[in-house]
């Protein structure tokens, strides 16, 4: 850690964005996420360049609200599936086909079931977007160089400055604590 | 275990076709390290040159690219005539193209949803590529139909939408029906494989090394970061997307199967049809991955991703459609013979016996009999027989399209309607191009994409999983 030297951010330089350390596997990441949660701290996260499995249950996060905007698109797919034909087909401009009755449920299958599969697919990647506040193309970790590491072998843990109960040295010594490998300041 | 014949050429370095007794099978070959991952894949994408075959294959599609527009443009300017379609066999080579090309596409679903909802961890090699040829092949399928009706600049007059005009297709048609179902697949097809590249492409933007592939790769991973938050929504989005593609992958193929079962021609109004184009639709789609994936893990040394436990594997779901497929073929000559009908006899006798019986036969062959090789070790583990049985149960299964759309429609009821089908140069000029069509965006998505999904496969290496329990942390490991 000793070629880490970090200097506490003066008022005048840009503002601190968080504390980013870096651990070495994934079993340390794992118990350096546990303790930090432990700890009480709200705004952090870990970055990592593929789904730790277990981490989101060590961290606490909250089940996603995805599936039910899945099923609302699927559903509302279905309904349009069903709902359009009766309208034009049905009621607006009743046409006679071969003598097939105006609306039939069985007709309408292979139109409600790829509008269902079609807007619940939608509405996953709108959610997931939306939830997920991307695209973004800019966010403070960029800056730092080590983070490109986040999408090769890096194992980062975050502890954002907007935490209440963030102290630039104390989260700092429980980081290193924690056996971090190396640490950085982030700044906005 | 040890004494397993297999090709010395590609198992020099590692084989993981057989279940090892102690232990787990790795799923990685060779020094599974995170950063030799991404150094590997990206390798690929960030070599200041491609392999020369690379560029040879390149030239080729792309003047069979160049054919395809020319025999496109050739046909708008001069009309449908051009084709051997006449007015007995209005469904010449455009619809047994798309037929065929539907059925390429539908492996890479299968492979990436099915096998994701199922948790199989060895379809991490495999995916993103069979997820690739997916999306190019519903791309070539969606050309036909599209030039088939004749005037293309109305195409979009398939999809219902409020025009002045007031009127609306008619929805107990399949025409709509296929509109529907394959607008969807090439819609879904394409986010899902976006989707589940977001995170491989931000690797590439954050190796990139000039400024425009920074640009480019950092717009199209959406600023992707990593975040465990966002790592938790993205698998859920995932596992979302991939269990409505299952639904998909059976949708796609019955509805194209209605086409047929909806009319009244004998050899096509079969109850049958859904499930049985849903599997031959498979059945060529892993075909196809089989032998593409073969030549590319030698061409981009990537043969520690796309391991022989893949092949192998592969080669079984081929083995299994093959048999299904077998089994359907008996099923409908049985049927045919047990209606007792003469009209519903005569296409399966003109199959085997009529003008076209050498294409009868060759379905039974090349679809049927042939890949039952694959029930021997030796044949599934040998490169040659993989890609072998890749091309030539492709072209059983384009020939079986050909025989279910010409055989049925070229004899009906009416013998002084009878009319034999001859397909012209333009029909095979534009069949070639769109395997350049397909070649040449797989070349391009080799070169440029993230071929293999990092961080899918960095999660099955020993290094990205949880050594011990931490609350429930590890989770169990299925798939092997």
């Amino acid at each position: 850690m000793s070629e880490n030297v970090m200097i506490v951010s003066n008022a005048t330089g840009p503002e601190l964005f968080g504390l980013m350390a870096e651990y070495p596997n994934v079993d340390s990441l794992l118990a350096a996420a546990k303790r930090v949660q432990t700890e009480g701290y709200t705004c952090w996260d870990c970055h990592t360049p593929f789904p730790v499995h277990g981490l989101d249950k060590v961290m606490k996060i909250k089940p996603t609200i995805l599936p039910w905007l899945s099923l609302g698109g699927a559903l509302t797919g279905v309904l349009i599936g069903l709902v359009l034909p009766l309208l034009v087909n049905g009621i607006a401009y009743p046409l006679n086909f071969s003598g097939k009755p105006y609306w039939g449920l069985p007709a309408n299958v292979p139109v409600a079931f790829p509008l269902f599969i079609l807007l619940g697919v939608l509405s996953t990647v709108v959610g997931f977007s939306l939830l997920c506040g991307l695209p973004k193309l800019y966010h403070p970790l960029f800056t730092v160089k080590r983070f490109k590491r986040a999408t090769d072998d890096g194992l980062f843990l975050v502890i954002e400055a907007a935490d209440p109960r963030f102290d630039v040295i104390r989260t700092r010594q429980l980081l290193e604590s924690l056996g971090a490998v190396a640490l950085d300041e982030v700044k906005d | 275990m040890t004494s397993i014949p297999v090709d010395q050429d590609i198992n020099r370095e590692f084989d993981n076709s057989f279940d090892r007794i102690e232990g787990e099978t790795p799923l990685v070959g060779g020094d599974s390290s995170l950063h030799r991952i991404t150094e590997t894949i990206c390798g690929v994408a960030e070599a200041r040159r491609a392999p020369k075959t690379w560029y040879v294959a390149l030239a080729i599609s792309l003047s069979l690219v160049g054919l395809l527009g020319a025999m496109v443009l050739y046909e708008l300017f001069t009309g449908v005539g051009l084709w051997g379609n006449n007015n007995t066999v209005g469904w010449g080579f455009p619809i047994i193209n798309f037929v065929f090309w539907v059925g390429i596409a539908h492996a890479g679903t299968m492979i990436s949803a099915i096998l994701l909802v199922f948790r199989q961890k060895w379809r991490t090699g495999i995916n993103r590529f069979a997820e690739a040829t997916t999306v190019f092949a519903v791309a070539c399928a969606g050309l036909f139909p599209a030039i088939h009706v004749g005037r293309p600049w109305q195409a979009y007059w398939l999809i219902p939408y409020p025009n002045i005009m007031g009127d609306w297709p008619n929805f107990f048609s399949p025409l709509l029906w296929d509109a529907c179902a394959v607008g969807t697949y090439a819609t879904v097809s394409g986010l899902f494989w976006h989707t589940g590249m977001i995170p491989d492409l931000a690797a590439f933007r954050d190796r990139s090394t000039s400024r425009i592939r920074h640009t480019i790769y950092g717009i199209l991973c959406l600023g992707w970061r990593g975040s465990a938050r966002h790592w938790h929504i993205y698998e859920r989005a995932n596992m979302l997307l991939a269990v409505l593609c299952t639904g998909l992958v059976l949708g796609v193929s019955s509805t194209v199967s209605t086409d047929f079962a909806v009319g009244q021609i004998p050899g096509w109004h079969e109850a049958i049809f859904p499930p049985y184009f849903t599997c031959g639709a498979l059945f060529s789609g892993f075909c196809t991955v089989l032998g593409l994936a073969i030549p590319a893990r030698y061409l981009f040394g990537l043969k520690d991703f796309i391991t022989n436990r893949h092949i192998d594997n592969l080669a079984k779901i081929a083995l299994l459609f093959s048999s299904i497929m077998l089994y359907i073929y008996v099923i409908e000559f049985f049927i045919a013979y047990y209606s007792g009908s003469g009209y519903e006899q005569l296409p399966y006798l003109n199959r085997l016996f009529g003008p076209y019986w050498w294409l009868g036969w060759g379905i039974l062959f090349f679809n049927g009999v042939f890949p039952q090789v694959f029930w021997f070790q030796w044949a599934r583990t040998n490169p040659w027989i993989c890609v072998a049985i890749g091309i030539f149960c492709n072209l059983g299964m384009w020939m079986e399209r050909f025989v279910i759309i010409i055989i049925s429609l070229h004899r009906d009821f009416l013998p002084s309607s009878w009319h034999m089908f001859f397909p012209t140069w333009v029909d095979f000029c534009t069949l070639a191009g769109s395997f350049g069509l397909f070649f040449t965006l797989f070349l391009l998505f080799c070169r440029f994409l993230p071929m293999v999904a990092m961080s899918e496969v960095k999660a099955v290496v020993p290094q990205g999983i949880p050594s011990h329990d931490i609350d429930g942390a590890r989770p169990q490991l299925e798939g092997h």
